[in-house]
């Protein structure tokens, strides 16, 4: 049966048939989880749009998305989401771009793509050409940076908060009184990309010990290691690193002091220290 | 002022009344940030002619949290509760498109009874939803009964949210994989209740007063007109589509869940204004009752949620005996899943339209990005042009009539 998500028509063909349509433009076809991206040719995008409106019956524009990828010569994505209510289908038309080179806008062809290239705009710093109220939208007023891009930090690099000497609201630069931290719970053995800790004069790769690169074992290694053979157990006291067990007179009430059972638990702890080490 | 007089004796013109007049400029407004019609932070910037408004820029961000990067940086269990303080008057709306995000990435099956649940609390919300639009709607233009009315039924399915979820408002009740855990028989037969005798009664008398009220329909009828061209073309959605005669409601053209099993009818506007699209939220409310008696009448016994325990964590009881449960607990709740690399654009019908979510995996813990479509946006974004040429007393039936959140609209 697989997922619940909402069941998308499926149309034979629609993939050649928008493919056909498109042309030259057409970069890339991708048909993945039952959705079809298309890439095309930045500069011919309003184009493409005002086919796949007019000739395929795509009528709405339901929302535009920015994506970055730093590591891409072109590291935006630019990822438009098409709703046809006569077909009942959805498609995504992308387009990739930088910092300089302006995205066509297409504001024409659905006036509701002002705002949308606006916020693409204001969190990326993409450019859209022909937009006439290219503003940002979300952010503040004077607002520096486009805090959507992965390089700039979670925390961003101002603060605000209400002057009593001045009187109104100032910015400063972000103080924090915990240093920002990020938790990195990856298995270290899928993939994560730190040493783990004991690891660090290990020569081999991070994360994939091999057994002769392993330090040697010291000095007081457990006994059951050089059988091999035999599983190592944790039967006696000693081994386990438990202390003695309770004294079944401990539980009664005893009419003086209760300096005893702190003796005791000192014990467990000094017998097994050692142990646990090994 | 007998000079004043004089000085107008001689100006005035019997052949042109307007002789004399003094030159009157257009001058700008501002609506808000804080305006009790303005359902929140909402700044609009409006250019008057006298009464008559000429431009209209509404001003939002004043609620941006950052959600969308802040998302980033979570597992994929942890993004979940934003998506309760996003449109904060129908959280399990918001958190219904992105937990059918995440199942379509993994491609997960979820069981039955998990899926009616959902249909069953995505309805209750709905209700609760359109129980604050309409009263509030209603107060805007100058009605008071009506709204505490609807509140008495809001305030039921609140406590229904409390008695499934614990909490009131931002439940985070739906999981990727099913619901957080299963409801007492008697919340249901509670609810059932509730459906038959107090929602009708509470519901039906509070609209008995405005439906029909001369003054709710001189303030509603024939304002902000919207033609079925520019519904699609603003990418309008939900109520808003609705209203201007489109019969398009994802539930019933691209099911999820288990709405292809429910019989409802998605009910349209013929005259395309303010009055339509509170009119359609009416019928949506006795929609959803039944779709919500559906569910009571067909929701099968058996698992809330799916067995996959690489997604799912198990129950405390099993957890407690098992180590392997034990083990896939500490991963789940520390690490998180992973969720295979792709990207999927899931939408479903919020109360107040299309509620999207493009989800971008890179394979890892944590969502790559996480683009939301809120509703408010282009509907706000309409405002300019639905505005033009009514009267400023109209911006508040216009605003109303949207039902916009602030919190899912800035995100």
């Amino acid at each position: 049966m697989g997922h619940s998500a909402p069941k998308i028509a499926t149309i034979d063909g629609i993939a050649e048939e928008i493919g056909g349509l498109l042309g030259a433009m057409l970069v890339e076809t991708v048909d993945h989880a039952d959705e079809l991206s298309f890439t095309v040719v930045r500069e011919s995008l309003a184009d493409a749009m005002l086919l796949l409106r007019d000739r395929a019956q795509y009528q709405q524009l339901m929302e535009i998305a920015g994506v970055d990828y730093p590591d891409r010569p072109e590291r935006f994505e630019v990822c438009y989401h098409l709703l046809s209510v006569t077909r009942n289908h959805r498609v995504r038309v992308k387009v990739q771009t930088d910092e300089d080179r302006p995205v066509p806008t297409v504001t024409h062809i659905w006036p509701v793509a002002g705002w949308l290239e606006r916020e693409v705009f204001d969190m990326y710093g993409v450019i859209f050409e022909g937009n006439a109220d290219l503003r940002r939208i979300l952010t503040d007023y004077g607002f520096k940076g486009h805090p959507q891009r992965k390089d700039f930090p979670l925390t961003g690099y101002v603060e605000l908060r209400y002057s009593e000497e001045d009187k109104r609201v100032v910015y400063e630069p972000v103080r924090l009184a915990q240093d920002f931290r990020s938790f990195d719970f990856m298995s270290p053995w899928e993939g994560a990309q730190y040493v783990l800790p004991g690891d660090e004069k290990a020569p081999a790769a991070p994360g994939a010990p091999t057994p002769a690169a392993a330090p040697p074992p010291p000095p007081a290694a457990p006994k059951g290691e050089e059988k091999g053979s035999t599983p190592k157990v944790t039967e006696k006291p000693g081994v386990s690193g438990a202390g003695e067990p309770t004294d079944s007179k401990a539980t009664e009430k005893s009419d003086n002091a209760p300096a005893k059972p702190e003796a005791h638990t000192d014990e467990g702890k000094g017998t097994a220290k050692p142990e646990d080490k090994a | 002022m007998s000079d004043y007089l004089e000085k107008l004796d001689h100006e005035i013109n019997a052949d042109d009344p307007t002789y004399g007049d003094t030159e009157i400029q257009n001058y700008t407004i501002n609506f808000g940030p804080q305006h009790p019609a303005a359902h929140g932070v909402l700044r609009l910037v409006m250019e008057l002619d006298g009464e008559i408004v000429e431009r209209c820029d509404p001003h939002v961000g004043l609620l941006h949290r950052g959600t969308e990067k802040l998302i980033e940086y979570k597992t994929y269990l942890q993004a979940l509760p934003y998506f309760d303080r996003l449109d904060y008057c129908s959280p399990l709306g918001m958190e219904h498109s992105y937990v059918l995000a995440v199942e379509k990435l993994l491609n997960l099956e979820v069981p039955l009874r998990a899926q009616y649940l959902r249909v069953f609390f995505a309805e209750l919300t709905r209700i609760c939803n359109h129980m604050l639009n309409l009263g509030s709607h209603v107060m805007d233009v100058g009605a008071m009964t009506p709204n505490l009315w609807l509140f008495e039924i809001r305030e039921d399915c609140l406590n229904f949210f409390e008695r499934a979820s614990g909490a009131r408002m931002h439940s985070a009740y739906f999981r990727p994989g099913g619901v957080h855990q299963d409801v007492p028989l008697k919340l249901l037969t509670d609810i059932a209740d509730w459906l038959d005798t107090r929602l009708p009664r509470l519901f039906e008398d509070a609209i008995s007063l405005v439906a029909d009220n001369r003054i709710f329909k001189q303030r509603n009828v024939d304002i902000a007109v919207v033609s079925k061209e520019d519904a699609l073309k603003w990418g309008f959605s939900g109520p808003m589509i609705r209203g201007s005669g489109i019969p398009w409601d994802i539930r019933k053209a691209q099911p999820y869940d288990v709405y292809d099993r429910m019989d409802f009818d998605v009910p349209v506007g013929t005259n395309f204004d303010c009055y339509d699209r509170f009119m359609v939220r009416v019928e949506e409310v006795r929609q959803s009752a039944r779709i919500m008696k559906q569910c009571l009448n067909e929701m099968p016994e058996g698992p809330i949620a799916s067995f996959d325990r690489k997604v799912v964590p198990p129950k405390r009881g099993e957890m407690k005996r098992s180590m392997e449960a034990l083990i896939h607990h500490f991963k789940l709740y520390t690490e998180g899943f992973h969720v295979p690399a792709g990207e999927v654009y899931v939408a479903t019908e919020s109360p107040k339209g299309e509620f999207g979510v493009y989800l971008v995996a890179d394979g890892s813990n944590k969502p790559y990005r996480c683009k939301i479509r809120p509703t408010a946006f282009s509907h706000l974004q309409a405002m300019d042009f639905m505005m033009k040429g009514h009267m400023l007393a109209d911006t508040t039936a216009v605003l109303g009539a949207m039902d916009i959140v602030f919190g899912e609209c800035d995100r």
